[in-house]
């Protein structure tokens, strides 16, 4: 039987993004999911425009704006740490990611202020089409930052540069997949 | 073959076509039935005949993973199989429990609950039999070479048989009833028996392509990830309309789209290992079996599950003969096929012969294709038919019984097909070529 030969690493065209190949196809089949039910939301929106715009008025655009920056910091801070181990600062490369980390925790903490606040107005996941799909969607990444949060604990402990990169890569994504459920949740009328 | 405990894999193969053949023959007696209703309907129920067809499949295609796993595990650990003694006694136990099953319910002795119709005793021993199982492989895994096939084969053995637990949990409540019940039909199939299959596969294209088996290995990685990110919760498109929240109808409609593409990636997975690897491998039969499962589960699971798995079209389709259709072809193209290709491949090696009957073998596989083919296309024609005439015009139910009649009898022809065909491949497995048995095994072993 031939032999076949292959590319070092043989990921094919995984191989040439940064981090864990295997991250990357977790990270396309989490846009898809996001980008699925982005556009679950809008054929939904099309189908009751009036509706979805008086849920919409009940949404806190404050907190989500600050929540978009709180996580581009975050998002920053982790790249800072990435290119830190790059040059090989072990310890500044830490510092950084704890950094990343405390701001990523800010979104939470404020995501709960805000989920609080709705479920006291008597808001939740079966109120209406336009709350189970903020429900879901929101919750759904409000447990990718979570997860995010604890992907980006164990890099900064086993901190080899193809760990942080696979990290950052993940954290990246949660703060992508935010940057466009915010516009179109939030804000688009 | 390598090792000596492979030979386990023997009675395991030929009690898995043994109830194979029950099977179909099951299968055959319930068309039938639905083409003439009142047949037998005083000895043998319909749902009697119909719990002997569902409960022999499953049988037969646990005996064909324990089988396989038998088989390839000493390969792939480089060692021998644990403990022979316990593997022969978990068969028996297996057998005739499975025995006492279908005799018991022939005497309507059954729990009645769909799929889980076996009784309280009959479960127990199940699980003793997974746990006898389980303990072997494990700790044959334990003592040799660790690789990703070896890996994810047992990973997927360990969850068939936790998720089976929850048969044991029967609420009273019919809602949490189904739930529950999902957990193991649903994490069964769409699941964990699909990280068993894509392992067979592997385990077959890295011994008849001799492809390197680093590129398998990240293949397999790629699709039980793709399995698992989509399947587990992809369990939310048997949640629509069971008295279960409004939400799963957007969770199981995004992650079951989504569960066609580990399916979508095996397809491209063996083509491309095929093509690069070559098709030289002399069990030109297994090949078949193992290309063809890929394509056949694509489209059995893949495309006909697409095809009612949105919320707004399973409103429709819900409990129509769009299941059934799906139901054939999926529990077919991927979890039969993979079993006639793993036996195909191994029969040879555990006889100690040349391939043989190769082309009796490949006929069986066009003609079972044909006939299963043939058997969606008409259910899924009546299911269409149904789902419009019943739900969307709203005549009766038994009305358009009536009217899809004529499906049902196609379906009875298409079912007398597979039949034959299954009759030919098990004639092909078991007969023996006088010439080639005495050639005995001579050829190598494809390469790594």
């Amino acid at each position: 039987m031939p032999q076949v030969k292959q590319a070092p690493g043989g990921w094919g065209p995984l191989s040439t993004l940064p981090g864990n190949p295997i991250m990357w196809v977790l990270i396309w089949s989490e846009l898809l999911v996001f980008g699925a039910a982005l556009g679950g939301f809008a054929v939904a929106r099309l189908l009751d425009p009036a509706g979805f715009d008086a849920s919409q008025a009940h949404l806190d655009r404050f907190l989500g704006a600050l929540n978009t920056m709180v996580l581009l910091t975050s998002g920053f801070l982790a790249a800072m740490a990435v290119r830190a181990r790059a040059d090989g600062e072990m310890s500044g490369s830490r510092r950084w990611m704890a950094a990343s980390m405390a701001v990523g925790a800010v979104f939470l903490y404020v995501k709960i202020i805000e989920y609080a606040d709705k479920l006291d107005a008597g808001l939740d996941i079966e109120t209406n089409t336009f709350f189970t799909l903020y429900y879901l969607i929101t919750g759904f990444h409000f447990l990718h930052v979570i997860l995010g949060l604890i992907i980006l604990g164990v890099v900064t402990w086993k901190n080899s540069l193809e760990n942080l990169e696979t990290g950052a890569a993940f954290w990246h994504m949660v703060d992508l997949v935010w940057v466009l459920i915010f516009p179109l949740i939030y804000l688009v009328r | 073959m390598k090792y000596e405990t492979q030979k386990l894999a023997y009675p395991y193969f030929l009690a898995a076509m043994g109830l194979f053949v029950a099977q179909v023959l099951g299968g055959l007696l319930a068309g039938t039935v639905y083409v003439f209703p009142n047949l037998l309907s005083e000895t043998i129920p319909f749902h009697i005949i119909r719990m002997i067809h569902t409960n022999a499949l499953i049988v037969w295609l646990l005996f064909g993973f324990f089988g396989a796993a038998y088989y390839l595990i000493p390969e792939e650990a480089e060692t021998e199989i644990h403990s022979p003694g316990i593997a022969k006694l978990q068969f028996w136990l297996f057998l005739i429990g499975a025995a006492a099953a279908v005799v018991g319910y022939l005497f309507g002795i059954h729990e009645g609950r769909e799929f889980l119709e076996q009784p309280l005793i009959i479960k127990v021993a199940i699980v003793i039999v997974a746990l006898m199982f389980l303990y072997n492989i494990t700790m044959t895994l334990i003592k040799g070479r660790k690789t990703a096939v070896s890996l994810i084969l047992t990973i997927g053995m360990w969850g068939l048989a936790l998720f089976f637990l929850f048969a044991f949990y029967n609420p009273t409540n019919l809602a949490l009833d189904k739930m529950f019940w999902w957990y193991v039909v649903h994490l069964w199939v769409e699941g964990v028996w699909e990280l068993i299959m894509a392992a067979i596969l592997s385990f077959l294209l890295i011994k008849m392509t001799g492809i390197d088996r680093e590129v398998v290995e990240k293949w397999l990685y790629v699709i039980v990830s793709l399995t698992l990110f989509t399947g587990l919760l992809g369990t939310g498109h048997h949640y629509y309309w069971i008295g279960t929240p409004g939400y799963w109808q957007w969770i199981g409609s995004i992650f079951s789209t989504l569960e066609v593409l580990p399916f979508l990636a095996i397809v491209v997975f063996t083509f491309m290992i095929v093509r690069k690897g070559g098709r030289n491998h002399p069990n030109q039969a297994a090949l078949l079996w193992t290309m063809g499962c890929a394509v056949m589960a694509f489209f059995g699971a893949g495309v006909w599950g697409f095809l009612h798995t949105l919320a707004p079209i399973n409103y429709l389709t819900h409990g129509t003969q769009i299941t059934p259709a799906h139901g054939h072809l999926a529990f077919f193209g991927a979890y039969v096929m993979v079993n006639l290709a793993i036996i195909t491949y191994a029969m040879p090696h555990l006889r100690g012969m040349q391939p043989y009957n190769q082309v009796l073998n490949m006929w069986s596989f066009w003609i079972m294709c044909s006939g299963m083919a043939f058997m969606t296309f008409v259910l899924t024609a009546a299911g269409v038919l149904q789902t419009h005439l019943q739900r969307v015009m709203g005549i009766g139910f038994m009305e358009v019984a009536d009217e899809i009649n004529f499906f049902f009898i196609l379906r009875l022809l298409s079912g007398i097909v597979v039949v034959v065909g299954v009759l030919i491949y098990v004639y092909a497995m078991l007969s023996t070529d006088k010439e080639q048995a005495q050639a005995g095994e001579t050829s190598p072993q494809a390469a790594e």
